[in-house]
């Protein structure tokens, strides 16, 4: 049995949650430098050129990227030899109260969906456990800005509707996003499982690398695929036009019920701030 | 690129104001001739005024925008579009709305000299805030003769 101290937890999550938010990870650093070159809008171009100064003055002066600093998402995979000193779910409370607060990043969560009385300290997160083999604990952080995130669908497609439904649906629901979501936008598709599974993959899905296709070939394809025809919407960077509109798509999957083809997804805005920790 | 003053508004300070006016009640602040931000900033770090404070999305103050035409706003900036309701409404009242770069909250708060707090304070990074802007980067979107920068955009140069 490993131990790992709760103290140890606070305070990678809170280093996580300051992290994301002022560096970008490389991934996405050089998909904007390269989207900068590709984009055959001068608008557009200008745009990216705008988001590439912004990423290094944030990083530099430590300053968020954007000012929604988002909800916090935490994936924990936790060991089964592994035993947390004191509370998991409290460490990844305070650490979350803790980053917010000494990065001087915006709470952005309120108590009740009516009074919208915030809590000041930008919990609760939102925490995803798995329970897994060996005595590691694994932490996957995500701060989702609020924008891209009210811009994610989900639909429960009849199983004839097959690849190409769900080709339909993704690509329909970045054109009705439009520029909301601060196109380019990554987008995560969760496909198969139950429909609360397949909105949980179509997040999960935001965590991998952008340069990262699936594993499995004919996934790997059908991502690319989207991806082409999302960025012949034209939509482009903030929605003023262009060839860039999204800089990925990811797919996870599952598998589903005989009656079902659920297909959930969820948007990630140009700044996708996320950070991995092991513990 | 804009300079001068700018009033921070995003949803709750918006439902506040717009109450108070359908209660026939004074604002906390002159609405005429002004422009709002649709922004809630991050908290300022010691030595800053202001922390990263780019644009939110702004079709969810639409259904909260006429009234404020109404008291002499005269322009907006956020991003994404507005709805056909408020671009009349914008046509008729002579308001320009402004996109900034989504995301750019780092260099955006840069243009930004002097802050102060306008009204409702208790909203925490929803609270009014009066900005002094200089060369603030923004794109005209939607000007005072209807025309809207999104729905000219060439799409069919793209495919």
């Amino acid at each position: 049995m490993k131990k790992i101290a709760k103290s140890l937890i606070v305070n990678r999550v809170a280093q996580m949650c300051q992290e994301a938010n002022f560096v970008l990870n490389d991934d996405i650093k050089k998909a904007l430098l390269r989207a900068r070159k590709e984009e055959s809008s001068e608008m557009g171009k200008n745009i990216f050129q705008q988001l590439i100064d912004n990423y290094q003055l944030a990083e530099k002066k430590k300053v968020p990227i954007c000012q929604d600093t988002g909800y916090t998402v935490i994936f924990v995979e936790l060991g089964e030899d592994v035993k947390v000193e004191g509370n998991l779910q409290e460490a990844l409370f305070e650490g979350v109260k803790k980053g917010y607060k000494e990065g001087y990043l915006r709470k952005s969560i309120v108590k009740d969906p009516f009074n919208r009385e915030n809590t000041g300290d930008n919990t609760p997160p939102v925490i995803h456990t798995e329970i897994v083999s060996g005595n590691k604990l694994k932490l996957y952080l995500m701060a989702k800005g609020g924008g891209s995130e009210n811009m994610s669908k989900i639909k429960m497609l009849s199983p004839a509707q097959g690849q190409e439904g769900v080709i339909d649906f993704v690509v329909d629901t970045v054109r009705r996003a439009d520029a909301n979501p601060c196109p380019p936008v990554i987008v995560g598709v969760g496909l198969g499982g139950t429909f609360e599974k397949a909105a949980l993959l179509s997040k999960k899905a935001l965590l991998r690398d952008l340069d990262d296709a699936h594993s499995d070939p004919k996934t790997a394809k059908l991502e690319k695929k989207i991806l082409n025809k999302i960025n012949k919407l034209g939509i482009g960077p903030q929605g003023l036009g262009g060839t860039r509109t999204a800089l990925g798509v990811k797919i996870e999957k599952y598998p589903c019920h005989i009656a079902s083809l659920p297909a959930a997804v969820n948007i990630n805005c140009h700044a996708a701030r996320h950070k991995k920790a092991v513990l | 690129m804009l300079s001068g003053i700018v009033y921070t508004a995003r949803d709750a300070a918006h439902m506040k104001l717009v109450n108070l006016i359908k209660k026939g009640q004074t604002l906390p602040f002159d609405l005429s001739g002004q422009i709002i931000y649709y922004v809630g900033p991050a908290p300022a770090k010691p030595g800053e005024i202001i922390g990263s404070a780019g644009p939110t999305t702004s079709y969810r103050m639409d259904p909260l925008t006429i009234p404020l035409l109404k008291k002499g706003l005269s322009g907006t900036i956020g991003k994404g579009k507005r709805s056909p309701k408020i671009r009349k409404a914008m046509k008729e009242y002579k308001a320009v709305y402004f996109a900034a770069v989504g995301g750019a909250a780092a260099l955006i708060s840069e243009s930004i000299t002097r802050v102060s707090t306008a009204a409702y304070p208790e909203l925490g990074p929803e609270a009014v805030k009066k900005l002094e802007v200089k060369d603030f980067p923004a794109i005209v979107v939607n000007d005072i003769y209807g025309n809207d920068l999104y729905e000219m955009r060439k799409e069919e140069q793209y495919k």
